[in-house]
């Protein structure tokens, strides 16, 4: 069976984004950009099967500009056989995505998709259900354990009140959790292999997809800031201070 | 113009998260009504029914809906989807698990996680783990959406009369099933609605020690007990205790950070709390940054000195 694995090349999570001053985005110009890290262990999961023996072929897919491809070559060298770009300007929502997917996955014909639970840029966490609705397939979501046993898997989820546990028919969609692995590093030699690896690009018009975006941002602005604290020297006067100050004890 | 809220619920009573969406709701104009989807849930739905502002509760109920997996409960919400202008789940593990779902069989973009309802048409929501707020304006004929709940009061449990009406429930998909679940036990106030939080973080060194330093002082405050990532991962917490982007959001009156560094992905589920208390050694700790009292202290003796002053 194929695996499908959507990657997003976002702004690396350790940089402290800066809204632009002109109010209409974030800047990320100049910005270190990484693979999503929710997307690197969904790349990890689907490396696993194939090692187990119950994948064949993991093919990683990006949408975006066609820097894109950095972060396909990263999903390559943590094992990904090829890749497949789909490549525009436009901003992608998630819709857009997911129905560039929907098409993909027609193609593509794989037992399962396996996607980040959410990108950490937009914090949207839509477009692998999204993905399972257009496609009319079973999904489990923030899953942090994936077994897959014939044409059935069972899907671990992490929810509100502790975990639950799924069995889907396939094929499937699984959005991953934190808690599913810890992806690998990659090594050197297998950054060099995945630069001959196959890559194929693509428009949205190729696979007959109006990317538009539907929502309109308006403004986008920093958060309230919060007033200044203050330290205290011991428990003593912390205890004071909040009987007395903030009242909230 | 109607909205519909998909209610949270085990059966017996409605969660509070329904209660701030109902708020969300009607801040978009118009009549709430509510759907309680679920097996045997008609004392949920009769709980439904007595929340204030809320004009009609639409209670479906069967066998399909038992576990509220997101094929048969989308495909219930879709069902009638074609009576309302907005379509409101809260932003908890399961609105967020459906709400998408519905969003793309109407063929509409989903505004995740608002915080604010500008106009009918026009919501913010936090952005860049909450380093950014985006106002965005939907064209779409319906609006779905789900809420950050801590964004928004809750609405009165009591005081509403709304009528109930019955609806089948819909066929069962066939494509997923429910297995089990390991519910944590916890007599403790929910997380994201306990009005006080104490979280500890990496710094608490083991699941033991993590237990024993944190409960006294939760128990002393009526809190509830939160983690970060570093805690969850090292196990010394349940990992639906985490706090943080991609954990619970939470925005107590108190919150207490135990030995928790800071970090950009734990501030974005903490900062909108009312009072921050940070308890950590390292004084260039980020966490500091954010909070209103800091102590610059060893945890260890911190924490019980504190239970005893308490």
């Amino acid at each position: 069976m194929k695996v499908l694995v959507p990657v997003k090349r976002v702004v690396d999570y350790n940089v402290k984004v800066r809204v632009k001053s002109d109010g209409m985005g974030v800047d990320i110009a100049n910005v270190k950009m990484s693979m999503n890290p929710f997307d690197e262990i969904a790349v990890e999961e689907a490396v696993r099967l194939k090692e187990k023996g119950v994948v064949t072929e993991v093919i990683a897919v990006s949408c975006g500009v066609a820097q894109c491809q950095e972060t396909l070559r990263t999903a390559m060298a943590i094992g990904a056989d090829r890749g497949i770009l789909v490549e525009t300007d436009v901003d992608l929502q998630p819709l857009a995505i997911a129905k560039l997917l929907k098409a993909l996955v027609d193609k593509e014909q794989p037992g399962l998709v396996i996607l980040g639970k959410q990108a950490i840029d937009g914090d949207n966490n839509q477009t692998g259900q999204m993905l399972a609705a257009l496609a009319d397939l079973p999904q489990a979501t923030f899953a942090s354990k994936v077994e897959v046993a014939g044409d059935k898997v069972s899907v671990s989820r992490e929810v509100d009140g502790g975990l639950e546990t799924l069995s889907l028919s396939t094929p499937a969609i699984i959005t991953t959790d934190l808690r599913l692995n810890e992806p690998r590093y990659v090594t050197l030699p297998n950054i060099m292999k995945a630069k001959k690896k196959q890559l194929d690009t693509f428009k949205p018009e190729d696979l007959g997809v109006d990317v538009a975006p539907r929502l309109k941002t308006l403004k986008v602005a920093e958060p309230a800031k919060r007033g200044a604290g203050v330290k205290v020297a011991d428990v003593a006067a912390l205890v004071d201070k909040l009987k007395n100050e903030a009242k909230v004890i | 113009m109607t909205s519909l809220v998909i209610a949270e619920h085990d059966n017996a009573s409605i969660k509070t998260a329904t209660l701030n969406t109902v708020t969300a709701a009607a801040a978009c104009g118009g009549d709430v009504h509510v759907l309680v989807a679920g097996e045997g849930a008609g004392a949920a739905a009769a709980a439904a029914a007595q929340i204030a502002g809320v004009a009609k509760v639409i209670h479906a109920d069967g066998a399909s809906l038992k576990d509220g997996l997101a094929e048969n409960v989308a495909a219930q919400v879709l069902s009638i989807a074609g009576n309302y202008s907005h379509i409101l789940f809260p932003s908890t593990a399961a609105g967020k698990n459906v709400a998408p779902r519905v969003a793309a069989k109407l063929d509409v973009a989903q505004i995740s996680d608002i915080t604010k309802v500008d106009a009918p048409d026009t919501f913010e929501r936090p952005i860049y783990a909450g380093n950014a707020i985006a106002t965005v304006q939907s064209a779409d004929a319906v609006k779905v959406i789900t809420v950050r709940t801590t964004g928004f009061d809750a609405a009165a449990a009591t005081g509403g009369s709304a009528a109930v009406e019955t609806v089948a429930a819909v066929a069962d998909s066939g494509k997923s099933a429910f297995v089990g679940r390991e519910v944590t036990k916890s007599d403790r106030p929910e997380l994201t609605a306990a009005k006080i939080i104490v979280s500890g973080g990496r710094a608490l060194g083991s699941a033991e020690k993590f237990t024993e330093v944190m409960t006294p002082l939760a128990d002393k405050l009526g809190a509830a007990i939160g983690a970060s990532r570093a805690a969850v991962d090292a196990g010394y917490a349940p990992n639906d205790l985490q706090v943080g982007q991609t954990g619970k959001i939470v925005a107590p009156q108190l919150y207490i950070a135990a030995g928790i560094s800071g970090a950009i992905q734990h501030l974005a589920g903490m900062k909108d709390s009312k009072v921050i208390v940070a308890i950590n050694k390292d004084p260039e700790a980020p966490i500091f940054s954010v909070a209103d009292y800091g102590l610059e202290a060893d945890l260890f003796t911190a924490v019980p000195e504190l239970v005893k002053a308490l």
